[in-house]
């Protein structure tokens, strides 16, 4: 960690004996909700929900020149219990509405969802019988990238914004007021 | 003689007391005949050997005549290269007999028309819902359907097969029933995979689609001949340049106007990147999946590269209707076609580096070479085309077999397999990159100068220049703009050879702004139905590896 980050966690950590005999190259002091977000925040796992054209996309996003590693996201769990952020990529049909909303109800507390592209976020240019029209229908979204497909710099920013969201606790009226099976 | 006078005499001597009605419409034979003969026709035309294909089914409502619906088979040999359209009129309530007995791969087909349409047809054995879920009312392609009303699906099927009156459990077995998808890292979209397994055995198969089915075909009937265009992009969107083409050669066709030869070299190397682009996702992902993530990593680069191509072209990387009816959107930028040039340096040595990594390699021998092979007979009879009918040894390329925009001046080679096993579609993709390669190496060092596009006023808008400066821009532009181009009444089906497969396009207009209808012919909505039975008896792990193989893009699997 850099010193910089040292200031912004702040606080003083209280190990039972006078704090400043601890010199500041082995030890930082500061809050327990700060240090795990913190740590929350660069170690994000995402689950890529890539069901379209956005799919194609995110798999840039993952590889070699944008390189989402690089910001400590890069354990990608095809398996909603082991991730934390769900990345809607792609357009969400009718049909696959109830799968997102069952894939989100077993994902662990705490968890985001960012929304990827014009389809995920209002269904997009297919205002049409089979496609949903936009995933916050079913679930609660966090963070929403537009763009059709957006492009990697935009998909690595939304991501970079929930990140922030983690690290100033930014309150989610839409997730706590949301309850599962409502379309809106 | 002419095809369609030879079609003439020879069924009029096997059916002297048929109503058929014979034509050439646009360059297409078409033959219409009575709902009732629609079975013994197409028997007679598959065993005469004068088909051997069945590319797809559909259906065009008319809700003002009599007889609402048209039905309408595409036929096409793979010796002759002839093609012909089958049509029958079948009224509301009316029902058809199933073409299964003839053709196996009707199944989906009908099940689609049946999904659209609602029309029935007589002894098909799952006549079910296919693109739209279970709990959706009514016809979304009739007419009458309104393309904004969605309708809610609430819960999602349990496992379920079709029902075979053959088949029988094993009463001292125990079977496990496994659900593949539609989220699954190894369906590479929307797929869903229901299988019952007998320890690592399969012992049957069932697929699940529509899971992206996103109404493109509704969507082209709301819009103007040239907003399909980016809906288009959507279809296979590892490749959308070639879906832009196909579109756009299909339009240019009924309007009945050729292309300047820029715009035609310009749409050849956009296809060719593209191939060489979906085929690097095919067997990146397939790599992915079989446990070598570097292949995936190593491949991605040279994607990259292309898409900066695509982004010094016109702005976008992954969607980026290149093309207008009549031409192109936009010229290339100056020195473009000497990055192309250089680019091919690059891949070059990336196809090398493939091989090398891949070819040999035992892991990925072992787990490719036998598994899900077919034979020619069988992959014709399910209507494979692309790389899939290649690796059985059948060499039909369309850019052979009906050349367009000068592939025939073009030397290159058409790889064919073997076994038609998951390995031969492998090596069959690779050799296909190189001979990609080499179509953009030779267009690109003769690319002819002149337009990018026609100036039909009628067709293409004028340049921003006559727009902002004179008023016969002003007004050119307005009228554009405003009543959309219009191409003659009549229909016409025209292919090309994509990434997958031939990507058919079907386009019935009426004179108006936009399409009157607009059916796609995927190419992996024929493949992707013999998939059940390819994975049956197999190992289950066998399942990814043809589910890879195969190139299944859900976009155009489910329009």
């Amino acid at each position: 960690m850099a010193t910089q980050n040292a200031s912004s966690l702040g606080g003083r950590l209280d190990v039972g004996k006078d704090v400043t005999e601890i010199p500041q190259e082995i030890g930082y002091t500061t809050t327990l909700e700060k240090i795990a977000a913190w740590g929350q925040k660069n170690s994000l796992w995402p689950m890529p929900y890539g069901t379209a054209c956005c799919g194609i996309e995110l798999m840039s996003v993952m590889g070699p020149k944008y390189d989402l590693a690089r910001f400590g996201a890069e354990v990608v769990r095809f398996s909603p219990r082991q991730s934390d952020l769900l990345i809607v990529a792609g357009t969400i049909t009718e049909k696959m509405a109830p799968v997102i909303l069952r894939v989100y109800q077993q994902m662990l507390e705490p968890k985001f969802v960012l929304s990827m592209g014009a389809c995920a976020s209002s269904g997009g240019f297919y205002r049409s019988y089979h496609v949903l029209q936009g995933v916050d229908k079913v679930i609660p979204v966090d963070v929403y990238v537009p763009g059709c497909p957006p492009t990697p710099e935009a998909v690595l920013d939304g991501i970079m914004t929930i990140q922030k969201m983690i690290e100033d606790h930014t309150p989610r009226p839409w997730k706590d007021n949301w309850k599962p099976g409502v379309w809106r | 003689m002419t095809t369609i006078e030879a079609l003439r005499s020879d069924i009029s001597a096997r059916f002297p007391n048929g109503d058929f009605q014979y034509e050439t419409v646009i360059g297409d034979n078409v033959l219409a005949i009575p709902k009732d003969a629609i079975l013994p026709v197409l028997r007679h035309l598959k065993d005469t050997g004068r088909f051997d294909f069945l590319m797809h089914i559909t259906a065009t409502d008319y809700p003002e005549r009599a007889k609402r619906f048209d039905i309408v088979y595409e036929l096409f040999s793979s010796k002759t290269y002839n093609r012909l359209r089958v049509k029958c009129a079948v009224g509301e309530n009316e029902k058809i007999d199933s073409a299964i007995p003839v053709w196996q791969s009707a199944n989906w087909f009908e099940r689609e028309v049946y999904d659209m349409f609602g029309i029935e047809f007589a002894g098909h054995p799952y006549l079910t819902r296919i693109l739209c879920h279970h709990q959706f009312v009514g016809w979304p392609l009739r007419k009458d359907y309104d393309a904004n009303h969605q309708q809610h699906c609430t819960d999602t099927l349990p496992i379920h097969f079709p029902e075979d009156p053959k088949y029988r459990p094993d009463p001292n077995k125990d079977l496990l029933p496994l659900n593949i998808g539609p989220s699954h890292p190894a369906t590479h979209g929307t797929l869903r995979v229901m299988a019952e397994l007998d320890g690592e055995r399969v012992v049957r198969a069932n697929v699940e689609l529509g899971f992206l089915h996103r109404c493109f075909e509704k969507m082209a009937e709301t819009h103007p001949y040239n907003q399909v265009i980016p809906y288009t992009d959507r279809l296979n969107y590892c490749s959308a340049p070639m879906n832009n083409v196909g579109y756009c050669k299909t339009v240019e066709r009924l309007l009945g106007v050729e292309i300047p030869p820029k715009a035609q070299a310009m749409r050849v190397i956009l296809c060719e990147l593209s191939r060489i682009i979906d085929h690097i996702v095919c067997i990146g992902a397939n790599a992915v999946d079989l446990g070598a993530i570097t292949g995936f990593f190593h491949l991605f680069q040279y994607r990259e590269l292309v898409y900066n191509l695509f982004e010094k072209l016109c702005g976008a990387r992954l969607t980026v209707a290149l093309t207008r009816v009549g031409g192109m959107a936009q010229d290339a930028p100056q020195g473009w076609f000497n990055e192309v040039l250089q680019f091919c340096d690059e891949m070059t040595i990336g196809v090398d580096e493939l091989e090398r990594m891949l070819s040999r390699n035992k892991i990925w021998m072992q787990r490719m070479q036998k598994v899900g092979a077919i034979s020619a007979d069988e992959a014709i009879m399910w209507g494979y085309t692309g790389p899939c009918l290649r690796s059985t040894g059948v060499a039909l390329d369309l850019r052979k077999a009906q050349p367009y925009y000068g592939y025939d001046q073009l030397d290159f080679d058409i790889p064919v397999g073997t076994t038609g096993d998951c390995y031969d579609r492998y090596l069959v993709r690779v050799e296909e990159m190189r001979q990609s390669l080499k179509i953009i190496r030779q267009v690109c060092k003769n690319v002819p100068s002149g337009d990018y596009t026609i100036r039909d006023k009628a067709i293409v808008l004028p340049e921003k220049k006559d727009v902002y400066g004179n008023i016969e821009g002003l007004m050119n532009h307005f009228m554009l703009v405003m009543k959309g181009l219009r191409p003659p009444k009549g229909e016409i089906y025209d292919a090309t050879e994509a990434a997958n497969g031939e990507l058919g396009f079907y386009l019935v207009s009426d004179g108006s702004g936009c399409p009157y209808r607009l059916k796609v012919r995927p190419p992996c909505f024929a493949i992707y139905q013999s998939f059940p039975k390819q994975v049956t008896g197999g190992l289950v792990a066998d399942v990814i590896t043809i589910l890879g193989t195969m190139n299944l893009i859900a976009g155009e699997l489910d329009r």
